[in-house]
């Protein structure tokens, strides 16, 4: 057996009210490409965060031993001093610099002093050219595409003397043959003696990639398979691991499910991204929505719900729309205007509470209120006794956990933070809500509670689509299934024909489809 | 009722003194420099004549303060030009009263439809070409004050003096019901008297509707000490201009434009608007704001204002000359920030911003009561502006 590269023991992280990962052991071999795999919210990158370092040592529980020593990070310099790099995700290039200088951002080259360019370029360009890219290092980031910033990235951390490469997504955003040439690349390098982790949730790029297979669900190993055999493992292996949990009793039942007529419509929807025009988001999509029926829209991330989402609700978001929306039969036009879409009576309530959800600087009563203040005013002037009577009416039916509606909403925890927005949108009293993960980065017992709300407000008659990357949420939830994979739907299908391994499978199908 | 009041006993809000001591902490710095130099100069500070010139000389930084806050509210934003821009219709002001000998009332609204067409072309690019607007005002701050001097170039001296506009000067410069100093005038006595009362009865309806419908209230205690202190300063201000020969009009815009922005930031749903777009654009986007008018109106009201200031400055000057609205922009800046409006926009209110102008230009009385150089007054007036925005954030770093 080779040599263990990194060793991390008993690894336990807890955020206030949610332990991230719980007692996670992970075995890395010298010259192995290990592949992370796990749903969203598993623990992966909280885990990798632990590595790099990014959650310094002290803050979670276990031992990080690498090359037969214990590392206590306390930053992303310790760790890449030994070699430990991480890719985010996230592109971390800043597009206006040449490809030279982000590639030593932050590790110039030259004296304490000055930066020599010449160095900077010539390493630059030995670099590129380890990652197969034949640019010259003095064009601008942002004049190449994706697939060629990944690899600069890729380059950036060889020019840190990378050990061991963590590659979180890497080809998330990446076309098929790009992917493709990414993975053999990664190939390359394991001949060359690279360590790499791969976090992916392409599982038939797993498969092709890597040796080992690490699978995480709720913050804990399940269970690490071997790839090295003749055969690669199939997916179906994969998904077992993932997936397997228990299901009992974590979704509240559904009581006087009454399904009316179809109340919202969307038909051959297209919509394109507001920066790249030439890329469409959601690409011709067709759904619809009956009255007191709960919707799920499941796809991994980037998958195009969110777009699908926020383009219904009154164009907030892409460009270049077409297709129609129907309400009640009736074909409705809303040409860039949120106010549009709320007096339609429809409401987004967005994954994203912090970033454009609440104003976490103003009292519980502000954010109720903000969506439907018209209601609350005569001639321009708020009735704030009124106001304040509407929050605590919101804050009594969904039990939010606070002292008094004047509170500051950033004061409050992220389950109670979701319920203050989900009364900003009850209080709009739309008909058809669009429910972007209702329970993204909340407790157990909170997660609970949404259900209950969502299941009150199809008991009244309204249509709920919920967008969720938890496969158990949207199956537990759900009348009906919607599957989005690259912008388009894959597939539908009523709850009672759902199961977690054949919507997989779909997603998985489509994606090699095209 | 007695069960009644047991219920709202739990509704009463406790007084917290560390809470209360951040939240008034510049209205005691005010006191307590008042003091100061109340007693650094004999008690000239504190004399009739004081009282007056605090009002006259900062009426303009009320009234720009009130726009300047609009503007940062929506996230910090300023405007740069309103200086210049008082300068530039002061110019135009003296042209058409002096040199055209057009009617007051019909100048008067010129300055006005001049300001809102500025404000509109300055709101559009601001909200709609989305120039940033620093940079957009710091156009109008280059070629105002040059546009302005050019004008008043018809004159020798560079200056257009209103003399012979009386009406002119008493709208906006003169004195209500007029009587020597040292009288005692009754009827701003009388003025003070009411509006004293008015507070005090605000705050008890407030207080009792709250209670009636049980909401949270303040301990009564705090309530009275509220009502008697607004009372207090009420009445001690309108004594001392009873006997320094009457109200001022000036005084009279001044608390006109800073009661009806009081109301509209606490009470309106535009006001309302302004808050949330400074605390979160998109979230505010996205529950049905028009982002983009608030931004516009924030600068078309602005320019407004700077209109409305500049009659009242030029009035007190009684001429338009080059220096005129020099620094404005800095000191309507500088008194929301002393008062307590974020930089970074979404926080901070009219009374703030009144005691924050209130401080700053009762240390630049106080400054030049006791003679000090010019040149230290002003390194004093940077480090108190310094001193109020780290106050500021340490505060609100130690809540979180």
């Amino acid at each position: 057996m080779a040599k263990i590269l990194l060793e991390m023991k008993n690894i336990t992280k807890t955020f206030p009210g949610v332990k991230a990962l719980d007692n996670v052991n992970l075995q890395v071999e010298e010259g192995e490409i290990h592949a992370l795999v796990g749903e969203n919210g598993a623990g992966k990158s909280t885990l990798m965060n632990v590595l790099s370092g990014i959650y310094p040592f002290g803050t979670y529980e276990g031992d990080i031993v690498y090359n037969g020593q214990v590392c206590k990070f306390s930053n992303i310099k310790d760790s890449e001093k030994l070699g430990i790099v991480i890719i985010h995700q996230e592109l971390a290039l800043v597009p206006e610099m040449t490809i030279g200088e982000n590639m030593f951002l932050g590790n110039e080259r030259g004296s304490k002093f000055a930066i020599d360019w010449n160095t900077t370029y010539a390493e630059a360009d030995k670099y590129l050219r380890m990652v197969n890219l034949e640019e010259s290092s003095k064009v601008q980031v942002k004049t190449i595409g994706t697939g060629k910033q990944q690899l600069v990235e890729i380059a950036k951390a060889l020019a840190k003397q990378a050990r061991l490469l963590i590659l979180d997504e890497p080809t998330s955003s990446l076309n098929e043959e790009d992917s493709r040439a990414l993975l053999d690349l990664m190939l390359g390098f394991k001949k060359q003696g690279m360590t790499m982790i791969i976090i992916s949730h392409k599982l038939n790029e797993v498969a092709y990639v890597a040796d080992k297979i690490t699978v995480i669900r709720d913050g804990t190993t399940i269970e690490t398979i071997d790839n090295r055999g003749p055969e690669p493992v199939s997916e179906e292996r994969i998904i077992k691991g993932m997936v397997g949990r228990e299901m009992t009793n974590r979704f509240p039942p559904r009581q006087g499910v009454k399904i009316g007529d179809v109340m919202m419509e969307v038909d051959h929807w297209t919509v394109h991204h507001p920066l790249y025009p030439e890329r469409k988001v959601v690409d011709d999509v067709s759904m619809y929505v009956r009255k007191g029926e709960v919707v799920g829209i499941y796809g991994l991330m980037g998958a195009g719900r969110t777009e699908l989402a926020m383009s219904i609700f009154g164009q907030s978001y892409g460009a270049n729309f077409s297709g129609e929306l129907k309400i009640d039969g009736k074909p409705v036009k809303m040409k860039k205007s949120v106010s549009d879409a709320i007096k339609h009576k429809i409401a987004y309530v967005t994954e994203d509470r912090k970033g454009n959800g609440l104003i976490l600087s103003q009292s519980i009563k502000v954010n109720t209120s903000l969506a439907n203040l018209s209601s609350l005013a005569s001639m321009g002037v708020i009735d704030q006794d009124r106001e304040y009577a509407v929050a605590e009416e919101y804050r009594d039916k969904l039990k939010t956990k606070t002292p008094t509606v004047e509170q500051l909403v950033g004061n409050l925890s992220g389950g109670n933070q979701q319920k203050v927005l989900l009364a900003k949108w009850m209080f709009a009293e739309p008909d058809i809500m669009l429910l972007d993960e209702p329970t993204r980065g909340i407790d157990v017992g909170a997660k609970y509670e949404i259900y209950c709300i969502i299941n009150d407000l199809a008991a009244q008659g309204k249509c709920v689509v919920m967008i969720s990357s938890e496969l158990p949420e949207v199956l537990g939830m759900s009348d009906r299934i919607y599957i989005m994979n690259e912008g388009r739907m894959v597939g539908e299908m009523k709850a009672e024909d759902a199961t977690q391994e054949n919507i997989m499978a779909l997603i998985l199908q489509s994606g090699r489809g095209a | 009722m007695m069960e009644n009041k047991a219920v709202n006993q739990s509704n009463i809000r406790r007084p917290n003194p560390v809470s209360m001591l951040k939240k008034n902490a510049m209205l005691i710095i005010l006191v307590l420099v008042y003091i100061f130099f109340t007693i650094m100069t004999k008690g000239r500070m504190f004399k009739p004549t004081s009282f007056a010139s605090l009002i006259n000389q900062n009426a303009y930084v009320y009234i720009l303060g009130c726009g300047m806050l609009m503007c940062m509210l929506t996230g910090g934003n300023i405007d740069l030009s309103c200086g210049a821009f008082v300068c530039l219709l002061g110019a135009l002001s003296g042209m058409m009263m002096v040199v055209w000998k057009w009617g007051t009332g019909v100048s008067l609204a010129a300055m006005l439809l001049i300001g809102v067409i500025y404000g509109c072309g300055l709101g559009a690019l601001i909200a709609y070409v989305m120039v940033p607007p620093w940079i957009a005002t710091l156009a109008g701050y280059l070629a105002f004050r040059g546009l302005g001097t050019s004008i008043l170039g018809v004159s020798t001296t560079n200056s257009i003096s209103f003399k012979d506009s009386p009406d002119f000067l008493n709208i906006f410069s003169g004195t209500l019901f007029k009587t020597p100093e040292g009288q005692l005038n009754m009827p701003c006595l009388i003025v003070g008297i009411v509006a004293a009362v008015l507070v005090v009865a605000l705050i008890f309806r407030s207080r009792a509707v709250r209670l009636r419908k049980g909401y949270e209230v303040d301990t009564l205690a705090m309530d009275a000490a509220k009502s008697v202190l607004g009372a207090a300063v009420i009445l001690l201000v309108m004594y001392k201009l009873a006997l320094s020969g009457g109200i001022p009009t000036v005084l009279v815009w001044v608390a006109a434009v800073v009661l009806l922005y009081a109301f509209i930031t606490s009470k309106t749903t535009i006001g309302r608007h302004f808050y949330v777009v400074g605390g979160n654009i998109e979230a505010a986007r996205l529950s049905g704001v028009n982002t983009k008018r608030i931004m516009f109106l924030a600068y078309l009201n602005m320019a407004i204002l700077t209109s409305i200031s500049a009659m009242t400055v030029i009035s007190r000057f009684t001429a338009a000359n080059a220096d005129a609205g020099k620094n404005f922009e800095m000191d309507a800046i500088s008194a929301c920030v002393v008062g307590g409006v974020s930089a970074s926009g979404g926080s901070g209110t009219v009374l703030g911003m009144v005691i924050g102008a209130t401080l700053i230009g009762v240390i630049n009385l106080g400054m030049f009561q006791i003679n000090l150089d010019a040149n230290y007054q002003r390194v004093v007036k940077g480090f108190v502006l310094l001193a109020a925005v780290v106050f500021d954030i340490l505060s609100k770093k130690r809540d979180s």
